[in-house]
C-alpha cells in the first residue's frame, strides 16, 4: 500500500500556487475578478509573409495611429534579423523592415494595442485629395452617368449622394450588374463620386471580432463635404464610424510596400482584451513596460488558440464530477467535451439539433450497413464519409431554405460523430433502443451542462487571465479521483436496500419491546 | 415537492451504516489496490483463463475451437458442423456481450434459444466482428472462441427462462464473501445482466441456499416466468463451489474479483469466467452490503496464511446469513 501522504501534499501545493498565482494576477496587475468595469483593448497583430528572392529586402507596412474611436497603447514588431525603423512619411507613420539578404519564405509581425475610446483626439485627414479624372471606357461610361444622374437627383450633397450611389448600386439593376464587372464596389464608388466632381479616397480597415484569425482589411470610402467627412463601408452599404471597424490605412498609400519578394500577403488576427478602467488610463497617458508572467507574451494567432484550449480543462472537470460523483452514464469518456467544444462554434439549439439530426439519419443508414456483413474498420470508415455526407446534405439544405445557422454543423468533429453513430448502433443492437437513448441522452445532458460552463463569460474571463485556476482544476481533479463516497445515482439505486433494512429494524425493535412486556 | 424529490434517494450515511460499497469504493479501494494491472490480461481473455484454469485443475467448458484470423472465418461450418449445440464468444469480451448461443442446428439454420434462426452467414459475420474487437474492452483485435454448450443441471429447471443460470462469488483475498444466482427471464433476453432484467438471488455463504431475491432492484419472491418459489432454490455441490472460487485466488493472483460458475449434468460445477471488475448489484440481492465483510478480511492482517480449505471455512463461519426476517425463511443450517 502506497503511503497517501506525497498525494495530498501535491494537491495540496497545486492548490496553493494555482490560489498564489490567481491573487498575484488580481492584486499586483488589478486584473479584476469578474468581467465587469473594463476598458475594451484589442490586441491586433499584422502577419506579413513573401517569398524572399536572396537579395536585400526593403519592406514597409502601413500602421494605424490613434484615430476617432481608438487611442493607440503599445505597438511592438518581430522580425529575427531585420532591421526595423517606424517612420514617419506623408502625414501617416510606416513600419519599413531591411535586410541585407534574405531567402525563402519569410514572417514579420506587428503588434499594436488599441483601446476603445471614444474620447480619442486625432481626427482623419481632413486634407481634401485632388480629384482624378479617368477615362472610363464604353458601355460603362453610359452606366455610371445614368446611375449618377438617377442618384444625383435624390441627394443634396456630396454625402448624400454617396449614400444614394451605394443604394443604386445595390438594388441589382441592369447598370448596377454591369457595373460590378468593371470594378470592385469601393474603387468604383470613388471613380463615381469623382466623376461628380465630388472629392473621395480610399481607406482600409478592420473589422474587430474577438479571436478572428487570417483576417483581411476590408476597404472603405472616405467622402468628404468641404471640410466634413464621412466614411462609407461600400460592402455593406454602411454608413458612419462604426464601433468594431479600426482603420489601418488612411493615407492614401498601399497597405505593404516590397522590395526584393513577392507573393506578399499580410493577415490580421485580432484578440479581445479587458483591462480594468485604471489600468487601461495609466497606459493611455504613460507608458510604463507591461511586464508580465502570461499569456499575452505569446503571437497573438497562439493567443486565440489558447482562449479556447483553456476552457477545456473546464469541460474536463464538468465530465469528472457528473460521473464520479453524480454517476451519470456517458458513451465515451470525454466525447461529452468535444461535443461541448462543437456547441461553442455552433450555439446550443443549432448544435443539439444538428447533432441529433446527423446521429439519428446515420443511425437509420448505419442500420443498412448492418446488415452487408462488413469488417469493422471498413465499416467505421463507411460510417465516417456518410457522417461527411450528412453533414453536407444538411449544409446545403438549410442553405438553401436560408437557415445560414444551419451549415454551422459542418463544425462538428466528424470522427468522434462516426464513432457516436458506430457505438449507439451497436447498444441498439446488443441492448434495445432503451439504452440508446439512456446512454446518448446522458452524453448530451453532460455536454450541455459542460457547454454551459465554458461558455459562461466569467469562466472564459477567468480562464484566460488567472492561469493559476488551472492548477487549482488540477487539484480538484485529482481531490475527486480519489473519492471514495457513493455516488448520487447510488443513493436510488440502493434506496429500496435501505428502506427493507430500516423495517427489518423496526420489526426487530417491536419484537424486542414485545419480549420486555 | 422537493420532499417527494429526496424522497428517491437514500441518506448515504444509511448506505454507510449497512456496509454498501459504492462504485467509486470500489474502483479505488479494492480494484486498483488489490488487482495488479498486469494481471488483468489473464481474466480479460478468456483463452488465458481457461489455460490457467485447467492448469489449477478447474473444470471448464470444452473448447470446440479458436477462430484468429479472418482468413479462418470460412472454416467456421467445418469447425461446427458435428456439434449440435454451441456458443460462440470473443475471447476478450466483458459483460456478456457478444456471445451467441445456438442450441440446435441442421447446418442451414442455426436456432437460438429464443427459438429465432441464424444462417451461417449470421455466425460468420458475428465471428468478424469479433476478431475485428467490435466487444473487447478498448476495441483491441480479438479471436472468437467456440464452445461446447453446457448440459445444466435440471436442479435448476423453472428457475431460470430461456438461458443457463450461473453462480457469481465475490472472492476477496481468497475468501469467498457474497455469493449470488443469476437467472434469466424474458424481460433479460436470456441474458444474466441484472441490470438488463435478470433475477438476482442472494445465497447463503454458509449452505448455498437462496436467502432473497430481486429484479430491477426490488425484491420478489416467484420467477416472474416460471412462477417458481426463489426461496427453493439450493446450490448442490456448493462446498465445490466454494472452493473451486476460493482457489481462483492462487490461479489468477487477483485479490478481489468474481468468479461465475455453471453445473453441468456431468461434470459438476464449471468455470465460466472470471471477472476482475466485478459489479455491486450482488449486495442487492443479498441484502446486505460488502464493505463489512471485506473489512473483516482485511483484518486477518497481510501475512496471514490461510490454506483455500481453511479460507471456505472461514467464509462459511463468518458470512453465513441471517435471519431474513421480511422473507421467514429457516435460519440456515450447518452443514
Amino acid at each position: 500500500m502506497y503511503s497517501r501522504k506525497p498525494f495530498y501534499i501535491i494537491v495540496a501545493a497545486l492548490f496553493l500556487i494555482g490560489f498564489a498565482l490567481m491573487l498575484q494576477r488580481h492584486f499586483v496587475y488589478e486584473v479584476p475578478w469578474l468581467p465587469g468595469e473594463k476598458r475594451q483593448i484589442w490586441s491586433i497583430e499584422a502577419k506579413v509573409e513573401f517569398e524572399a528572392k536572396g537579395k536585400p529586402v526593403k519592406a514597409s507596412l502601413a500602421i494605424p495611429g490613434s484615430q476617432p474611436g481608438f487611442t493607440l497603447m503599445n505597438e511592438s514588431a518581430a522580425s529575427p534579423g531585420y532591421g526595423l525603423a517606424f517612420v514617419e512619411a506623408k502625414g501617416g507613420s510606416r513600419a519599413e523592415w531591411s535586410i541585407r539578404n534574405a531567402s525563402g519564405p519569410q514572417e514579420l509581425y506587428y503588434k499594436v494595442d488599441m483601446m476603445h475610446d471614444p474620447f480619442a483626439k486625432a481626427p482623419l485627414s481632413t486634407e481634401i485629395p485632388r480629384i482624378a479624372q479617368t477615362e472610363v471606357p464604353e458601355p460603362y461610361a453610359t452606366a455610371m452617368d445614368q446611375v449618377l444622374t438617377q442618384a444625383k437627383e435624390r441627394s443634396a450633397d456630396g454625402l448624400t449622394l454617396a449614400r444614394e450611389l451605394l443604394k443604386e448600386l445595390k438594388n441589382s439593376s441592369q447598370n448596377a450588374e454591369l457595373l460590378a464587372q468593371y470594378q470592385s464596389p469601393a474603387p468604383l464608388l470613388i471613380e463615381m463620386l469623382h466623376r461628380a466632381a465630388v472629392p473621395a479616397r480610399l481607406l482600409q480597415g478592420l473589422q474587430l471580432e474577438d479571436g478572428r484569425r487570417r483576417q483581411p482589411l476590408v476597404n472603405l470610402v472616405q467622402v468628404y463635404e468641404g471640410k466634413e467627412y464621412e466614411i462609407f463601408n461600400p460592402d455593406t452599404g454602411e454608413q458612419g464610424n462604426q464601433e468594431q471597424l479600426l482603420m489601418w490605412e488612411y493615407h492614401s498609400s498601399p497597405v505593404l510596400d516590397l522590395v526584393g519578394g513577392s507573393n506578399s500577403r499580410v493577415t490580421f488576427t485580432m484578440i479581445e482584451q479587458e483591462q480594468p478602467v485604471n489600468v487601461a488610463l495609466a497606459k493611455k497617458f504613460d507608458q510604463p513596460h507591461w511586464i508580465n508572467v502570461s499569456l499575452y507574451n505569446l503571437p497573438l494567432e497562439e493567443q486565440a488558440l489558447f482562449k479556447g484550449i483553456l476552457l477545456v480543462p473546464i469541460g474536463v472537470l464538468v465530465v469528472v464530477f457528473l460521473r464520479i460523483i453524480i454517476g451519470i452514464k456517458t458513451s465515451g469518456t470525454f466525447m461529452p467535451v468535444l461535443i461541448a467544444m462543437a456547441f461553442i462554434q455552433t450555439s446550443l439549439i443549432t448544435g443539439l439539433v444538428g447533432f441529433l439530426i446527423i446521429v439519428g439519419t446515420g443511425l437509420i443508414l448505419r442500420s443498412y450497413l448492418s446488415h452487408l456483413n462488413l469488417l469493422l474498420v471498413a465499416r467505421i470508415s463507411a460510417v465516417i464519409i456518410m457522417v461527411i455526407g450528412i453533414i453536407g446534405f444538411f449544409s446545403i439544405i438549410a442553405y438553401q431554405l436560408g437557415l445560414t445557422e444551419g451549415m454551422k454543423i459542418t463544425f462538428f468533429p466528424m470522427i468522434i460523430l462516426a464513432w457516436t453513430i458506430e457505438r449507439m448502433s451497436i447498444l441498439w443492437e446488443e441492448e434495445g433502443p432503451k439504452e440508446v437513448v439512456k446512454q446518448g441522452g446522458g452524453s448530451l445532458m453532460v455536454a450541455v451542462v459542460a457547454f454551459l460552463a465554458m461558455n459562461s463569460e466569467v469562466v472564459r474571463h477567468i480562464t484566460f487571465n488567472f492561469l493559476g485556476l488551472q492548477l487549482i482544476v488540477m487539484a480538484v481533479v485529482l481531490l475527486l479521483g480519489n473519492y471514495t463516497g457513493y455516488r448520487l445515482t447510488e443513493l436510488k439505486r440502493f434506496k429500496p436496500l435501505v428502506d427493507e433494512y430500516n423495517t427489518d429494524s423496526k420489526a426487530d425493535n417491536k419484537i424486542e419491546d414485545k419480549k420486555h412486556d | 415537492m422537493i420532499k417527494r424529490w429526496l424522497a428517491q434517494y437514500a441518506s448515504p450515511f444509511a448506505l454507510g451504516d449497512m456496509g454498501i460499497m459504492g462504485m467509486n469504493q470500489r474502483n479505488i479501494s479494492y480494484i486498483s489496490r488489490y488487482n495488479p494491472r498486469r494481471l488483468y490480461p489473464l481474466v480479460d481473455d478468456k483463452l488465458e483463463t481457461k489455460r490457467i484454469a485447467l492448469d489449477a485443475g478447474v473444470t471448464v467448458p470444452d473448447l470446440i475451437g479458436v477462430i484468429e484470423f479472418q482468413h479462418q472465418v470460412s472454416s467456421l461450418l467445418d469447425k461446427i458442423k458435428d456439434w449440435p449445440g454451441f456458443c460462440i464468444k470473443p475471447a476478450k469480451g466483458s459483460g456478456g456481450k457478444g456471445i451467441v448461443v445456438i442450441v440446435s442446428q441442421d447446418g442451414q439454420s442455426f436456432l437460438k434459444p429464443s427459438g429465432k434462426a441464424e444462417s451461417i452467414n449470421d455466425l460468420e459475420r458475428h465471428v468478424s466482428n469479433i476478431l475485428a474487437g467490435l466487444f473487447s474492452l478498448g476495441g483491441k483485435p480479438d479471436v472468437a472462441l467456440i464452445e461446447a454448450l453446457i448440459n445444466f443441471d435440471d436442479v435448476f429447471d423453472g428457475f431460470s427462462y430461456e438461458g443457463v443460470p450461473d453462480t457469481r462469488v465475490i472472492v476477496f483475498k481468497g475468501f469467498p464473501v457474497m455469493a449470488m444466482m443469476r437467472l434469466s427471464t424474458e424481460a433479460s433476453d436470456g441474458k444474466a445482466n441484472l441490470h438488463q432484467g435478470a433475477v438476482g438471488v442472494g445465497l447463503d455463504i454458509n449452505s448455498g441456499r437462496a436467502i432473497r431475491a430481486v429484479q430491477h432492484n426490488l425484491p420478489i419472491r416467484y420467477h416472474p416466468d416460471t412462477g417458481r418459489d426463489l426461496l427453493e432454490l439450493k446450490v448442490p455441490n456448493w462446498e465445490l463451489i466454494l472452493s473451486l472460487s476460493s482457489s481462483c485466488y492462487e490461479m489468477s493472483g487477483l485479490g478481489y474479483i468474481g468468479t461465475d460458475m455453471v453445473l453441468d449434468k456431468f461434470k459438476g460445477p464449471m468455470l465460466l469466467e472470471l471477472n476482475a471488475r466485478p459489479g455491486l448489484a450482488i449486495q442487492t440481492a443479498n441484502g446486505a452490503g460488502l464493505v463489512p465483510r471485506l473489512r473483516k478480511v482485511e483484518k486477518l492482517g497481510r501475512y496471514a496464511t490461510f490454506s483455500p480449505e481453511e479460507r471456505v471455512r472461514f467464509s462459511r463461519r463468518e458470512f453465513a446469513a441471517e435471519v431474513q426476517l421480511s422473507m421467514k425463511t429457516e435460519p440456515p443450517m450447518p452443514e
